[in-house]
């Protein structure tokens, strides 16, 4: 069995298999990358990373897009 | 030919960029994003505010605000709606500039509710970090002629008054103060919250102002996209009278008819 780690996204808590990428966890969420912008650990993740970096124990993300605003 | 080429060749810059339209409007507050879609169309507005939020992780397919208002066509103004701090509203619109790969952006750091009111000492914190960062920014704000020359002049792009308290839909209820901002102001000036309704943006136009910026007055109308038409119109005709320059105002009467030729 993989081993999973925990991670914090928007808030909310949740497992992923060790070793996932930022694009592993937007796929299996099910987000369209060109429409969304991800923050980890109060830093900006470049969407052109998503498939080089990998999520570690305890990792806080944020993913965020585009609303109705005034 | 009945176009005036003045008109015709009016237009207006910000960091950088040109602009036709002098009516920016919100994308929030409407019932769907179907009418966001339509009422913005028919403002005729080139750039559209929007806020940066967390996606609903339990429903990812849910329709998204760029299916309706695609950044391809309108130029997105992310906005720091909600941030009460200088690192919230750099943070936001760090991850706004990865979403959408602009530095335009709209500051508005808002003090408590009933007024939501510009807090200015948040909001000089937070223009000088974003500045520092980077971004281009329009600053939401007082009328206060010293505010907003000192927002001009650390770097801001465009400077923002109220005309009212957001969503009040009071319109420009100090005009005097935003017509004095703008005379003193080498950047663009534009009226940001307050307008109610068509009059309250021609007005706005005819003190001067470069544009005016609104979500409410349209949002919450009866009729969105005929009020977004008449939104369009006011700034046209606001902006249109401004340049014609208006006849000076006069205490007494002074007919308009000939007073020769009368029959006796």
């Amino acid at each position: 069995m993989d081993a999973r780690i925990a991670i914090t996204v928007n808030g909310e808590a949740r497992d992923i298999a060790a070793g996932a990428t930022v694009a592993a966890l937007l796929a299996e969420i099910g987000l369209d990358t060109r429409k969304v912008a991800v923050e980890r650990n109060e830093e900006i993740v470049p969407r052109s990373t998503y498939a080089a970096v990998a999520l570690t124990p305890g990792d806080r993300l944020e993913i965020v897009h585009f609303i109705g605003g005034g | 030919m009945d176009g005036h080429p003045a008109t015709i060749d009016d237009t207006w810059e910000v960091a950088g960029r040109r602009f036709r339209s002098r009516l920016i409007v919100g994308t929030g507050r409407y019932k769907s994003l179907e009418e966001t879609a339509a009422s913005i169309e028919a403002s005729g507005a080139e750039i559209v505010t929007v806020a940066v939020r967390r996606v609903n992780l339990s429903d990812p397919n849910a329709p998204m605000l760029q299916d309706f208002v695609p950044p391809s066509r309108y130029t997105y103004l992310p906005n720091t709606a909600g941030c009460h701090t200088a690192s919230d509203a750099v943070r936001t619109l760090r991850l706004a500039r990865e979403a959408g790969g602009w530095n335009l952006v709209k500051l508005e750091v808002l003090g408590p509710p009933p007024f939501l009111y510009p807090d200015m000492r948040a909001t000089f914190e937070a223009a000088e970090a974003l500045i520092k960062d980077g971004f281009q920014v329009m600053v939401y704000c007082a009328d206060d002629p010293l505010a907003a020359k000192r927002l001009e002049e650390m770097g801001c792009v465009a400077i923002m008054p109220l005309g009212a308290p957001i969503g009040s839909g009071m319109g420009v209820v100090n005009p005097y103060m935003i017509g004095a901002i703008k005379r003193e102001a080498k950047v663009p000036v534009l009226v940001d919250a307050g307008i109610g309704t068509a009059s309250d943006a021609a007005l706005a136009m005819e003190l001067g102002c470069d544009a005016v910026l609104l979500n409410s007055a349209i949002a919450h109308a009866r009729d969105p996209v005929r009020m977004a038409r008449a939104m369009k119109a006011a700034v046209e005709a606001g902006r249109d009278a401004f340049l014609a320059g208006r006849m000076p105002r006069n205490y007494s009467a002074d007919p308009s008819s000939p007073m020769a030729g009368l029959i006796r």
